[in-house]
């Protein structure tokens, strides 16, 4: 049983992005200011229409009132930080769309903005009190994620026989619908053999399994379905979503680590929408690293469990294959600007205006944010 | 450079107490008579508080493991490669504990592998628990 009240209830009606650098050289309110400003222009609006803001960060970004304030913003009628990793990208959403459905607030301003690479850093070992998980993990040089996804992904090339090659074939796959982004950081196309020999960050992981920290601002504005008809877009409908967890919430005491998150929020996220993995035409999914996509491939049921390498590999997640994958490039090659970057991506993809990377005739889009052992989906659709 | 030692609370504290005597221990139910760890401060499964740390085998083998090679941190920084493994104990499907591989070269750690629990001085008088491979056939 399943109830989805919020169905078609609320729609993205704007989307803006801030330049994506290695080095921003500005405050992260001054990326936040510009790339609200740009989604509230995208949508038409000015920051008059807007009353509800959401943000999520990690200590690392511009709280939601300091913002509206800077944006002159007249008052606001909701307002959330979060506190929290990639699994928010969605949530934060979400959260917008519950706040206007509910008529907490009418229009919404969802943002995410970070100086990744030049300030806080997320690959960085932290001080630590070594109490807590830390006593369990830091004596252990255990300390950083591309060592927690690079232990899970391990798990699954021992039981399914996953290769090298296989997720290889996400970096170089993202890596060449990035050269279709004009916005990505990394435009310049790889091959197999510069997967193959580029360096070990963390066995099995190469560097062009990770992510790439950049700083950045996105945005995307959420406002009622009837007022986005009558806005300068064509509106893209918010369908469902779901987030959450099962299991212990822990990296290292995880049951099976050849599964995420996805394998429950996945068949939640069906059963509230009516939807299945054969009705999305374009999935931006969470790629904070390759096997991180691979396995909620599987547990969102666009193959099945155990067949994600070769999966990924036919081709079938390529821009003309069975079901483009991360079609801007994705957190590997477009930035980490912490998954937001991917509801920006499917809302272009669905309003037809993503260029030469432009899937024809999407109207359905899957949008899946966080991996491993918490994260959310959620779907796009035109009407 | 020194690795980091841990710092144990009043919960954790007879596990790391154990430890730094060479033995291994794990916090058990004494109601469903289920492990945990870490240490909890109610049993999931039967929601019992009556909880105490029993001796375990200090046998398992390696669930998964990573190999690092681009450590932050100048204590690993220093022995990098290095083998993090996840090992599960023998007593009980799914409990497992962090471990390196000390003594094995990074290129020979298997998943599946038989393991046996060792003890690491970091500093003088405080340990780690690390496994190596079992001398069992």
């Amino acid at each position: 049983m399943s109830r989805n009240p919020i169905e078609d209830k609320t729609a993205v009606v704007g989307i803006g992005w801030t330049e994506i650098t290695r080095r921003s050289g500005v405050s992260v309110l001054s990326l936040a200011a510009e790339a609200c400003l740009a989604a509230i222009g995208d949508a038409g609006l000015t920051p008059k229409d807007v009353d509800g803001l959401v943000e999520y960060q990690a200590n690392d970004s511009v709280g939601a009132l300091e913002l509206a304030d800077v944006l002159g913003v007249p008052a606001v009628n909701w307002y959330t930080d979060i506190r929290g990793g990639g699994d928010h990208a969605v949530s934060s959403v979400a959260l917008a769309a519950m706040a206007v459905s509910s008529g907490a607030c009418d229009t919404c301003v969802v943002y995410r903005a970070l100086n990744g690479r030049s300030g806080h850093r997320f690959g960085a070992a932290k001080p630590s009190t070594m109490g807590g998980r830390d006593q369990w993990v830091l004596p252990y040089g255990y300390m950083v994620p591309p060592q927690w996804f690079a232990m899970w992904a391990r798990t699954h090339m021992a039981r399914y026989g996953t290769t090298h090659e296989q997720l290889g074939a996400i970096a170089v796959n993202q890596r060449r619908n990035a050269t279709m982004n004009p916005r990505a950081v990394f435009q310049k196309p790889i091959s197999m053999e510069d997967y193959l020999s580029s360096r070990w960050i963390n066995e099995p992981f190469h560097i062009y399994d990770c992510t790439v920290e950049v700083d950045a601002a996105c945005a995307v504005v959420v406002t009622s379905a009837e007022r986005a008809q009558a806005l300068r877009h064509k509106p893209v409908y918010i369908k469902g979503f779901a987030m959450g967890s099962f299991g212990r919430p822990s990296w290292e005491q995880w049951a099976d680590m050849t599964e995420m998150y996805s394998k429950h929020v996945g068949e939640m996220l069906w059963r509230r929408t009516g939807l299945t993995a054969k009705d999305i035409d374009v999935a931006e999914v969470y790629d904070c690293f390759t096997y991180s996509m691979m396995c909620q491939l599987e547990d969102y049921g666009f193959c099945a469990k155990g067949e994600g390498g070769p999966f990924v590999a036919s081709g079938a997640i390529a821009l003309e294959g069975e079901i483009p994958v991360n079609t801007h490039g994705g957190l590997l090659s477009e930035g980490y600007i912490h998954g937001l970057n991917h509801s920006c991506e499917a809302v272009s993809q669905l309003r037809g205006d993503a260029g030469q990377r432009q899937v024809r005739g999407a109207q359905t889009a899957l949008v899946t944010s966080g991996a491993g052992i918490l994260g959310g989906g959620i779907v796009y659709h035109t009407k | 450079m020194p690795k980091p030692v841990p710092a144990p609370s009043e919960l954790t504290k007879p596990f790391w107490d154990a430890v730094d005597s060479r033995r291994l221990v794990i916090q058990r139910c004494q109601g469903c008579r289920r492990y945990h760890h870490p240490p909890v401060e109610l049993c999931a499964k039967c929601l019992s508080s009556d909880l105490a740390f029993e001796p375990v085998s200090g046998r398992g083998s390696i669930y998964s493991f990573t190999i690092t090679h681009d450590a932050r941190q100048p204590a690993f920084a220093e022995i990098q490669p290095y083998t993090v493994a996840v090992v599960e104990l023998e007593e009980q499907p799914g409990l497992y504990m962090l471990s390196n591989i000390p003594g094995v070269p990074t290129g020979d750690v298997k998943s599946g592998m038989p393991v046996e629990v060792t003890f690491e001085e970091v500093v003088p008088g405080r340990f780690i628990p690390q496994f190596q491979p079992s001398r069992r056939r």
